[in-house]
């Protein structure tokens, strides 16, 4: 295997919950990640799953340097992010860089798309020299498929898919190794994604780049991720290669999240194995006791409420998987 | 004492000169467009489709391609200004909705024609309780007592399987989660029985394990009720999953009719041909997504002849000049607004 360029280790981010105003007293925690490894190697590309409130956006802040870990570290090419100074830090941010969801809210409407390219160099003036910013901004705007001699529009005058491209170029200004892709295709039309995908895979075949693509799409995840981690309330159930997790998944949670996923064949209308959850997320505030799963879970037992399941592999279960009764079931193709 | 009978009429009203022999709903020619200060825009170009009793057509397209003003457009709530209808029908049971009163349509919408929408959140009043919402629909349209209308209430929250049904109704809508509120919109859309139902983009905004869960749901009820449902979506996978017929719709214009298993096999217009090629599958690794060059026109500014050409790979000069490309037939219930379907098809 290639270098590890990325590892959390034991992460853990705790929201405070508190009542009062003058006198604040902490009444519990909204526990949004709560004890992830996870390992990124140079040039592959990550996936990260799971529904809204699973903890993904809260991932990424934390290993962007956005929030600061309640505990457990974030470790960059040796290095322990969330122990360095705000100097070391400010330095140590131009490795990883950031692509939003939005590309209408992330990008300020009164800046002109240079400007917006160029304010990296501005922050971290130490990358590039003064006289050559404009040169830059106009080779990253190439890079993604802009023309250059719109340097100074304004964002309301592109397209969805072109405002990623700008957000693109922007990560890519300092030059970093990693980029996080939080949910970066999700607010575009399906035209417009596979032209923003194919950018993604391009520049990473391009510039060598390694990628956390955390998306909540599984088609998506699937088509550009080399291994998929799969979180539930804050913690990773299941991890492995992309055909490990899409055609042999073994942990419950994956396989209801999959079999839920429509695939745009009508041919296999009745003939896939479906999985139709009963009832809501519970609140991460109060996860239930042992598996965080085995409130919609259809295999618990009594096992399931008082010992948690470690993420590993299982005798039916060749990739790690958090479950005690982590069992193959094919969920996405044709099975009757 | 009013008798019976008038009791009855009150309670459903009947809409005056329709046919129950005739379509559910049968849209022709339909033309909206939108005045705004940078010029007209075109939302709709001669739209013309079907849905009868049962059955459920998928009305399929992008942003910006006119599927939601459609939409508004048969429902009657159309912001006027800016949006105008500038032409075609309307029919429900074969009576032009478009010449009839406000009243009248208001009477059709709340009992024959019903809609749901992607974001229940701002759907829903946020300072009324559920119960209160759902009971005022049967207290202003069945003259029913408050008590009455409650118990009707409670039974619609349990037809759409919300747990503690009894408890809940006396909840606010921003207690529930965006599932639990995505059904207790499903039951104020059917709260009336409705005959049609609508349902744009309905969970667009949800996460997939529960965007399954809906999705079964408001198949099971249409299959119960027997009503027509006009699905609204950009998403080929649930479309796949749940439609009897499509419809996909590219600038303003239905670009291809098909039923759901003849279009997903074989495409017969180019634009549908690219859009099935550039979605990843879910079930399928490695393969190559292929890139509809260009963006959607404006609406402002639509190119003549055939909106899709300047994107499209099969493109002539034929398809650069008016009139654009009528809906040709290519099979019993296929049409393809396009002048090269043989060659998109692969047919000889």
């Amino acid at each position: 295997m290639t270098e590890v360029v990325l590892e959390t280790r034991d992460l853990v981010k705790y929201f405070p919950l508190t009542r009062g105003i003058l006198f604040k007293t902490k009444f519990g925690d909204v526990k949004a990640v709560d004890g992830v490894n996870l390992q990124l190697h140079r040039g592959e590309t990550l996936g990260v799953v799971g529904e809204s409130g699973c903890g993904k956006s809260t991932l990424a802040k934390l290993l962007v340097g956005l929030e600061k870990p309640t505990s457990g570290s974030i470790v960059v090419r040796g290095r322990d992010h969330s122990r360095l100074s705000g100097e070391e830090m400010r330095r140590a941010r131009r490795n990883i860089q950031l692509v939003m969801q939005d590309p209408y809210t992330s990008l300020n409407p009164r800046m002109t798309v240079g400007d917006i390219v160029a304010e990296p160099y501005q922050i971290h003036p130490e990358v590039a020299p003064k006289g050559q910013i404009r040169k830059r901004v106009h080779e990253l705007l190439e890079l993604v498929g802009l023309n250059p001699d719109h340097i100074n529009r304004y964002p309301h005058q592109f397209s969805g898919g072109q405002r990623q491209r700008i957000g693109i170029a922007r990560a890519l200004a300092l030059k970093p190794e990693i980029i996080l892709c939080d949910e970066p295709v999700s607010a575009l039309d399906v035209s417009i994604q596979a032209q923003v995908m194919n950018l993604l895979e391009e520049l990473q075949n391009e510039l060598g780049l390694s990628y956390i693509f955390i998306a909540h799409d599984l088609s998506v995840v699937r088509h550009i991720a080399d291994r998929v981690a799969v979180m539930y309330l804050g913690k990773v159930v299941e991890i492995g290669k992309d055909t490990e997790i899409y055609d042999h998944p073994t942990h419950p949670y994956t396989q209801a999240l999959l079999s839920a996923v429509p695939v745009p064949d009508p041919t296999l209308r009745g003939h896939r194995d479906q999985i139709v959850l009963q009832g809501d997320v519970p609140s991460p505030a109060n996860p239930p006791s042992g598996c965080r799963f085995r409130t919609r879970c259809w295999k618990a037992q009594e096992i399931c409420t008082t010992t948690e399941p470690p993420l590993q592999p299982w005798p039916k279960s060749a990739h790690p998987s958090a479950c005690h009764f982590a069992e193959e079931r094919d969920v996405i193709h044709a099975t009757q | 004492m009013a008798s019976t009978t008038e009791v009855q009429a009150t309670l459903e009203p009947s809409i005056p000169g329709t046919d129950p022999k005739a379509a559910l709903l049968a849209v022709h020619d339909l033309r909206v467009e939108f005045r705004t200060r940078a010029g007209i825009a075109k939302a709709i170009n001669g739209v013309s489709f079907e849905v009868d009793s049962g059955e459920t057509l998928a009305i399929l397209g992008e942003s910006g391609c006119g599927k939601s003003v459609t939409a508004q457009a048969v429902m009657g709530i159309l912001d006027t200004p800016p949006g105008f209808i500038t032409g075609g029908k309307i029919m429900y049971r074969g009576v032009d909705l478009l010449k009839r009163s406000t009243e009248e349509r208001r009477q059709i919408r709340a009992n024959k024609i019903a809609m749901i929408f992607q974001d229940a959140l701002s759907a829903l009043n946020p300072v009324f309780t559920v119960g209160f919402q759902l009971t005022e629909l049967f207290r202003k349209h069945r003259g029913m007592t408050r008590a009455d209308g409650k118990k009707r209430a409670i039974e619609l929250l349990d037809l759409v399987k919300i747990p503690a049904a009894r408890q809940r109704i006396n909840d606010f809508p921003h207690q529930f989660s965006g599932g639990m509120r995505q059904r207790v919109m499903i039951a104020m859309s059917l709260a009336l029985d409705p005959e049609l139902l609508i349902a744009d983009e309905p969970t667009t905004a949800l996460d997939v394990t529960v965007q399954a869960q809906i999705m079964s749901l408001l198949a099971d009820l249409q299959r119960e009720r027997n009503m027509g449902l006009i699905l609204i979506t950009h998403d080929m996978g649930v479309v796949a999953d749940v439609a009897d017929r499509i419809n996909v719709m590219y600038a303003g214009r239905i670009v291809e009719k098909a039923p759901v298993y003849d279009i997903y096999a074989k495409p017969s217009h180019p634009y549908t041909k690219a859009l099935l090629e550039s979605i990843p599958r879910v079930d399928l690794k490695g393969q190559q997504l292929n890139v509809i060059k260009g963006l959607p026109p404006s609406l402002i500014r639509i190119p003549p002849g055939c909106a899709f050409n300047p994107r499209c790979r099969y493109a002539q000069d034929v398809c650069r000049a008016e009139p654009p490309p009528p809906l040709y037939p290519v099979q019993p219930q296929i049409n393809s607004a396009c002048h090269f379907w043989k060659e998109v098809r692969g047919d000889d």
